[in-house]
């Protein structure tokens, strides 16, 4: 059994950093994950269900899914913009400027939440010019998606890098020789080789914003109906103790989460095979 | 792995095909760029420091030393102490096991290690809920032996332990696949026991990755907002991380006390790329 589960192999040390690997991570990430689902799976469906259709949840997702969609494409157009620039372009600072592309995965999610905010209300840095043009961005729906796209910007940037730098320079040469002009080669050459690494972003920097919480609560402004993402509602449930409640939204959540991952990794293969073939 | 070729490092531009594009596209190009990374990420980390000094230097150093963010300060540094050790021993053991061995599973095994990464952090924090709240499976049990683990201080380390799980891993993963089995092959021939192997051979090759993952690791320890917000009991004082004190800071009014206690915070973060950049730099030299 032993010979068939694992190819021989003279390196020691397999089994104790195999079994100590599986244990760890049953104990901290597989139970209790599985909390949730045996939670959720104990309870009557009737109350779950009453969870999940009633109307402040449903326009939690709404405003989560929808929010999480705009930031997403906005991401995209950015993050596209970004990569072709730090990869194409040589202009001073640009090593700095690569780094700071990474600033919100490193930066707290509840620091840039009150950074946003501050930048965005009526008073604020560039509420301060908004607010005349009767946009308002703090407390309203567009405040999420402001905070969405500081989120999902960098994932967009380091999935279409790589692939960009990658890109074959003799195939853009050949379609310049063979007469094409420049928006050709962009929209013939470069483009369709990007694309799945553009998806790939949209997907990472989408799955991220829908479980996104410290960066979107202080510029949401929580208004029931109105402003109130779907994990938030999972913390206020929470607080009443509703334990059955937050687990109906969570479970819905995390279902759409890991269809998304599993979506992303086949993204990810086919990203990956085209790389190969390129 | 989901984030893309983490030790990219630019490499020169490509001249010849940047040439191709007229000077007006690419000037064009690179300032809207800038424009746009410069309102979006910039500007934030700008408006923390402003309005950290907004009140003078008095002020700042006020709420620095304040001793309710002294102790959110100790509390996240035993955080980090605990958690970033544990995802390090685990993330070398599990890259061990995956990278140097052929076993059934092994993807599946990969799979499961990013799966915090796709977890919302409020539901990271709920899980623990789940388990040891009051109505939670071991919730009784505990509460007659008079233990607190959610909404005390283990329940934190728990979450943070969580969320910051794949960090080590999924470096390593990648670095020690492409180094493969070779040297440590022949330290065995050539008589070294199995630990002379590893601090010999596998840990000066993996070194600057795995500082990398534990960068990274760390940063994320640090700042770890939803999990830790919910699995906590928000008492002052007692089990307050540092991230969850500016949001009281915040709720209170207190904004220049605020964005001074997220000031630190932000300086953190610039520091982890610093170091990231640095890191990807020194990865980069030792492959060549």
């Amino acid at each position: 059994m032993q010979l068939s589960f694992k190819r021989p192999s003279i390196l020691p040390g397999f089994w104790p950093a195999f079994s100590y690997s599986v244990l760890y991570l049953s104990l901290i990430v597989l139970v209790p994950l599985s909390a949730v689902f045996l939670k959720a799976a104990s309870s009557s469906w009737a109350h779950l269900w009453k969870t999940i259709t009633s109307p402040n949840v449903v326009a939690s997702y709404r405003l989560s899914f929808g929010a999480s969609l705009v930031a997403g494409l906005i991401s995209v157009a950015f993050g596209f913009l970004v990569a072709w620039v730090l990869v194409r372009y040589q202009f001073p600072g640009r090593t700095a400027v690569d780094a700071l592309v990474d600033l919100p995965f490193a930066l707290p999610t509840a620091v840039a939440g009150i950074a946003l905010t501050s930048l965005y209300t009526e008073n604020g840095w560039l509420g301060h010019y908004l607010t005349p043009l009767g946009i308002k961005v703090a407390f309203t729906p567009l405040g999420v998606v402001v905070a969405l796209t500081f989120i999902g910007l960098p994932f967009v940037v380091r999935s279409v890098q790589p692939v960009l730098a990658d890109a074959d320079q003799e195939l853009e040469e050949a379609a310049v020789s063979l007469g094409a002009n420049r928006w050709q080669v962009f929209s013939r050459v470069i483009f369709p080789l990007v694309r799945p690494a553009l998806l790939t972003g949209f997907a990472l920097a989408f799955a991220r914003a829908l479980g996104e919480y410290g960066s979107v609560i202080f510029i949401a402004g929580n208004m029931p109906m109105r402003t109130e993402i779907a994990p938030l509602l999972i913390v206020t449930k929470l607080e009443q103790y509703d334990y059955a409640g937050a687990t109906a939204i969570a479970a819905v959540m995390l279902i759409t989460s890991f269809l998304l991952l599993l979506g992303i990794n086949a993204l990810q293969r086919r990203t990956r095979s085209f790389m190969d073939v390129s | 792995m989901a984030t893309a070729a983490p030790a990219l490092v630019l490499t020169g531009t490509k001249s010849t095909v940047a040439k191709l594009d007229p000077p007006l596209v690419r000037w064009g190009l690179t300032l809207l760029a800038l424009l746009s990374l410069g309102l979006f990420i910039v500007l934030p980390l700008v408006a923390v420091f402003v309005q950290a000094f907004e009140k003078g230097w008095r002020a700042y150093l006020a709420a620095v030393q304040d001793p309710n963010t002294l102790s959110a300060m100790k509390l996240s540094l035993l955080t980090v102490g605990i958690a970033v050790p544990l995802n390090v021993v685990f993330g070398v053991a599990a890259a061990w096991t995956i990278t140097k061995f052929n076993f059934t599973g092994k993807n599946v095994l990969v799979t499961l290690i990013d799966i915090p990464f796709g977890v919302s952090p409020v539901i990271s924090g709920m899980i623990f809920v789940l388990m040891f709240g009051a109505q939670g499976w071991f919730g009784s049990w505990l509460a007659d032996h008079d233990i607190r683990i959610v909404f005390a201080v283990p329940g934190i380390i728990l979450a943070t332990t969580f969320v910051t799980f794949p960090f080590v891993a999924r470096e390593l993963i990648p670095l020690m696949e492409s180094q493969g089995t070779e040297e440590e092959k022949a330290a065995l021939v050539l008589g070294a026991s199995g630990w002379q192997m590893f601090f010999r051979i596998t840990l000066p090759n993996i070194k600057w990755g795995l500082l990398y993952g534990v960068v990274l690791c760390t940063a994320r320890a640090l700042g770890e907002f939803g999990a830790v917000s919910v699995v906590s009991g928000h008492i002052r004082g007692e089990t307050n991380t540092l991230p969850l004190h500016v949001e009281i800071l915040y709720n209170e009014y207190n904004y220049s006390g605020a964005f001074a206690v997220a000031s630190l915070l932000s300086v953190i973060a610039v520091i982890t790329l610093a170091l990231k950049k640095f890191l990807e730099w020194k990865t980069a030299q030792e492959d060549k």
